[in-house]
């Protein structure tokens, strides 16, 4: 068994803190030879290479990578010792492109983004454009690390912020084995306090998702069986209420991929990945329709080429200079960490994206 | 060297190979086996994993203790599973005991 690491890669100064190092095992070892195939050529057999965007949705503005857990699997290889965090200049680019976007969903993640110093301001300032559905990435835990953030349930419920949570097993062993010691206790206490404010209850406006993604090397099972389990289990326990489940797939980058390949189970991995490709699931891939924003204003593909340090294919790459037409007509960048959202049912941050 | 290769595990659909009508039914009924029914995915999961033990295949070990994970299962309940298979197995030792008893009745009753 692993034990939990208490630094970031970057803060222990890994190879695998490096975007390049990362990129350099996905494309050798097994596909350097051909024992699997590339994802560019697993989506050519389906026609459906080079990989293009559809019509945006969803922005997704990570607003720093600085944060109060260090967990197992992390792709953001987030932390207390990460100190990038989106300033205020940045923020009101930011906000001009939230102004006019066509985009219908606005998706806030780090880190913890309630632990920008200005998170709150943006937050009131977002919302007054009137957003169809703002989304705010909380670790749940940070709602009870420290008094000043006690009230973030009624400051979320001021908003209309749509929260969205990760918990990735309903028994504490499972979750503090991935997320850090006493993150179980404090998660249950925060969706307590959610729920009391009205989050998560059956009919409320107040949106409370939860995301569960694997404690280790195995990829997640069916999205509707989990959340019933889920379900069932946090309400019977903890008289917990929730409205959905986002099964999500880890995909193998950063914390994971060292995870992956300390445990001698890389390889292993990334045949599960590859024998449960879903070509169906590929038409709806995240970054089909998701445009993502570093703490610094740079664009990507999504999250998870933000932490590869794969910049959008487009001559507009940094918020300063956004234009959505021009963004829209580009090829989206892949690499093998692509299979983690097309195995089974698909992988999003919105969950499974296919039957 | 072992007898057994985890890799093999991955090459299990070949046998479709060298009879192709054969394999394909058989796979065709293990996937229907496994969906969900009176049954859920994860209870059958469980049922799996008990039998894997006391057929003793590495295989089928490998395979339904990472689908017991994929499905939310703790190890508490892999490990009660393979107990159930446990006592099974031993009773159905013991129970022949009976049959031992029976013998030694009428034989020396």
């Amino acid at each position: 068994m692993t034990k939990i690491k208490t630094q970031s890669l970057h803060k222990r100064e890994s190879d695998l803190a490096q975007s390049n190092r990362q990129l350099e095992i996905l494309s050798n070892g097994i596909f350097k030879t051909g024992e699997l195939p590339t994802f560019a050529q697993k989506i050519k057999e389906t026609n459906q290479f080079p990989l293009q965007p559809k019509k945006l949705e969803i922005l997704q503005i990570n607003v720093g990578y600085m944060c109060n857990q260090v967990c197992e699997h992390c792709h953001v290889d987030a932390g207390p010792d990460r100190k990038e965090i989106m300033t205020v200049e940045t923020m009101q680019q930011c906000l001009e492109v939230i102004k006019n976007t066509g985009a219908t969903t606005l998706d806030l993640t780090g880190g913890a983004p309630e632990m920008n110093p200005n998170f709150r301001w943006f937050v009131e300032e977002a919302s007054k454009a009137g957003i169809q559905d703002f989304i705010v990435r909380s670790n749940l835990t940070i709602i009870r690390a420290n008094k000043k953030y006690y009230d973030l349930p009624e400051f979320f419920k001021k908003h209309n912020v749509h929260v969205v949570s990760s918990m990735p097993h309903w028994t504490r062993g499972k979750t503090d084995k991935q997320r850090g010691d006493g993150v179980f206790d404090k998660s249950i206490k925060a969706l307590q306090d959610l729920n009391a404010v009205g989050y998560g209850l059956p009919g409320s406006d107040l949106k409370l998702d939860l995301v569960y993604n694997p404690t280790g090397a195995f990829l997640p099972g069916d999205q509707a069986s989990m959340e019933k389990d889920f379900k069932k289990a946090l309400m019977d326990d903890f008289g917990i209420q929730f409205h959905n489940l986002f099964a999500i797939t880890n995909l193998p980058i950063s914390r994971f991929l060292d995870y992956l390949i300390a445990s001698e189970n890389y390889e292993d991995y990334m045949y599960s990945l590859v024998e449960a490709y879903n070509p169906a699931a590929v038409a709806n891939v995240m970054c089909t329709n998701t445009i993502s924003i570093s703490w610094d204003g740079w664009l990507y593909d999504c999250d998870f080429n933000q932490m590869l340090d794969l910049k959008v294919a487009s001559k507009v790459q940094h918020i300063k200079d956004y234009n959505e037409d021009l963004l829209n007509n580009r090829d989206i960048i892949i690499s093998q960490h692509c299979y983690g959202c097309t195995a089974g049912a698909g992988s999003s941050c919105q969950g499974a994206v296919a039957e | 060297m072992s007898y057994y290769d985890p890799k093999d595990l991955r090459k299990f659909g070949d046998i479709t190979e060298w009879s192709e009508e054969l394999g394909s039914k058989f796979f065709d009924y293990y996937g229907k086996v496994f969906e969900e029914g009176a049954l859920t995915a994860r209870e059958k999961s469980l049922i799996a994993l008990a039998v894997a033990h006391t057929e003793q295949c590495p295989y089928c070990i490998d395979a339904y203790t990472k689908d017991s994970l994929q499905r939310g299962v703790t190890k508490e309940e892999m490990m009660e599973a393979v107990h159930v298979g446990a006592a099974i197995k031993s009773g159905a030792t013991l129970v022949h005991g009976v049959m031992m008893m029976n013998k030694v009745n009428k034989l020396d009753g």
